[in-house]
């Protein structure tokens, strides 16, 4: 069997790990960002709080994702759980560091006056500071989700998702009929998806950056 | 619309820091006049003006804005009542012209349709054109124009007292000194109590009504008229602040109608030339000025060609400055006609009678 025909053969299924994969990424994404932005709000105004916050994240990042998911195994048991924890471990660095530095390059006349005309500090961060860290923001959430893409794969052994089962299959198969097919079908499965879902980002971008701040 | 600001002892310790940074600070900033402060760099004026906004709070003392008590109030609230306006304007970079002016309009509540006809009166009234203007963002204009848009969001919600931290502090000297007649015509019209923070002393005399000379932690070394601190700066420090080219600042204070102004030979246009060359003879002086039948200046002659006058060119008013008398010299060469309301010949201003008032000048500050 060619390739193609194994896709066309499998078409339905694939579909529905792709649907599956892109679900648990774009969910753990959201979720990391939350997280994200909050710890980067949270730490950005203090050097050493910003220090140790890019460092645990960074540190997470430094485990093997094999790893990372066997130790929740035990913890969380098989399937969603697990997989949702470690990818939204995974994205958070990107994320809590572009929103730190994003913070930071708000210039501080800017900050200034929005205090001085009469902001809450509140107001001011919503309406000034995140709308001005917002490309910093949004390329570290980008970045995550390109990342979180291929980790996802990985949570295929822990029960998880996605087209990792394909990947898995073939690799624990391989050598039988249709085991690369099936590799190849996971992987680049994931390939396509990533390169659709960093389109969607360019869009976004377009559509949530003011024209007052794009660089162009 | 104006208000009276007083601060009472007003001292600002950081912790950790042996000084404090403004020091028992107490004044009286009167409603409807500019008030500058000036003083060199770290002397604390930025510090002392951001705490009647209460950017900075104060450690002990009290700031009132028309009797009101500035530490009873909520410090949003006091700030939206408060116009601001910063170096480099400080402009949202996200948001467009329009949008900046109308932010406190906004943050106070203005409907929509008030907020941006405000919008556009304070666009105007700043120079700029708001069709052309309203829908830009700030990266889109030049150094000057972000400094109006500044200015005019600082205005937008028509407050009583104005703080400017060197405003101005960042465009070039041609910019600065188009925005600073800009700001006076404003307050002619406006007569809002604005509080000017700068290190130009230049700046200082041209814009306030009155100036305080602040020294290290924010003591106040002289506070008066431009013309009194010029005339006799307190100590050794002012004078040093005023700088050498004190005399030159004055004049641009002095009014010609404050000096004594002396008197040309007359005739007029229509007088023969042989009359006129008699009564220079008889005067013992060399040039004539010629008047029309309303008493106007028209020329000059001189007593060797009574038959060829010269025009005259610049002539100043009663209400001109020395400086621009000095200027008016310059040109004509020796002296400078001096008209009266009505553009009728009162007098003129000699090049001696500068230097003398120069000198006076020089001598009173050094006493």
């Amino acid at each position: 069997m060619t390739f193609w025909d194994f896709v066309a053969d499998r078409w339905n299924r694939l579909v529905g790990e792709a649907l599956l994969h892109v679900s648990a990424v774009v969910q753990c994404t959201v979720l990391a960002a939350a997280i994200g932005v909050g710890i980067g709000i949270a730490v950005h105004r203090s050097p050493l709080g910003s220090a140790v916050a890019t460092a645990l994240t960074s540190a997470i990042l430094t485990i093997p994702s094999f790893a990372l998911l066997g130790l929740l195994i035990p913890v969380l048991g098989l399937g969603a759980p697990p997989t949702v924890v470690a990818l939204v471990l995974y994205g958070l660095l990107p994320i809590v560091r572009n929103t730190i530095v994003g913070l930071n390059g708000v210039d501080t006349s800017v900050r200034d006056a929005a205090r001085g005309i009469g902001m809450s500090r509140a107001g001011v961060l919503t309406r000034v500071e995140l709308r001005l860290a917002w490309p910093a923001i949004l390329a570290g959430v980008r970045i995550s989700t390109q990342m979180l893409m291929g980790i996802a794969a990985i949570a295929a052994y822990a029960r998880g998702p996605g087209l990792g089962v394909e990947i898995f299959a073939g690799l624990t198969r391989a050598g039988s009929a249709n085991a690369t097919n099936q590799a190849i079908a996971g992987t680049l499965g994931i390939v396509i998806l990533a390169l659709l879902l960093d389109g969607i980002f360019a869009l976004v971008g377009r559509y949530t950056v003011s024209r007052g701040i794009r660089g162009e | 619309m104006a208000s009276e600001i007083e601060l009472i002892d007003v001292t600002k310790r950081y912790p950790g820091t042996g000084q404090p940074a403004v020091d028992s600070v107490s004044m009286t900033i009167p409603a409807g006049e500019i008030v500058v402060f000036v003083g060199p760099s770290g002397c604390g004026k930025t510090t002392t003006m951001r705490m009647i906004n209460r950017l900075i709070e104060p450690t002990s003392g009290r700031i009132t804005i028309d009797g009101e008590d500035t530490l009873s109030l909520d410090p949003d609230r006091l700030r939206r009542g408060i116009g601001y306006a910063i170096q480099q304007a400080g402009l949202f970079p996200h948001l467009t012209v329009g949008q900046n002016v109308g932010m406190v309009p906004g943050l106070l509540g203005w409907d929509k349709t008030r907020s941006s006809d405000r919008v556009d009166e304070m666009l105007d009234l700043v120079g700029l054109d708001p069709g052309d203007f309203r829908d830009r963002y700030p990266r889109q204009l030049s150094g000057g124009q972000q400094q109006r848009v500044g200015v005019a969001r600082a205005l937008a919600a028509d407050p009583p007292v104005l703080l400017m931290d060197e405003p101005f502090g960042a465009v070039d000297p041609i910019t600065r000194g188009n925005l600073q007649d800009e700001l006076m015509r404003l307050q002619a019209e406006l007569r809002k109590t604005i509080v000017f923070v700068t290190h130009d002393f230049g700046e200082a005399v041209k814009l306030g009504d009155r100036i305080a000379v602040l020294g290290p932690q924010s003591r106040i070394l002289q506070y008066d008229t431009p013309e009194q601190i010029l005339a006799n700066p307190a100590d050794d420090t002012v004078a040093g602040f005023i700088g050498a080219g004190a005399s030159l600042k004055q004049l641009t204070l002095l009014r010609v109608r404050e000096v004594e102004l002396s008197k040309a030979v007359t005739a007029s246009v229509t007088d023969d030339p042989a009359d006129i060359r008699a009564k220079l003879t008889e005067a013992g002086r060399g040039f004539a000025l010629l008047l029309d039948d309303r008493g106007r200046p028209v020329s000059w002659v001189h007593a060797r060609t009574p038959g060829r006058p010269t025009p005259v060119g610049d002539s100043v008013t009663l209400q001109s400055t020395l400086q621009d008398a000095l200027e008016a010299i310059l040109t004509e060469g020796g002296a400078a006609v001096v008209t009266g309301s009505r553009g009728e010949y009162v007098g003129l201003v000699e090049i001696d009678t500068v230097m003398s008032t120069v000198r006076r000048l020089r001598e009173e500050a050094g006493a």
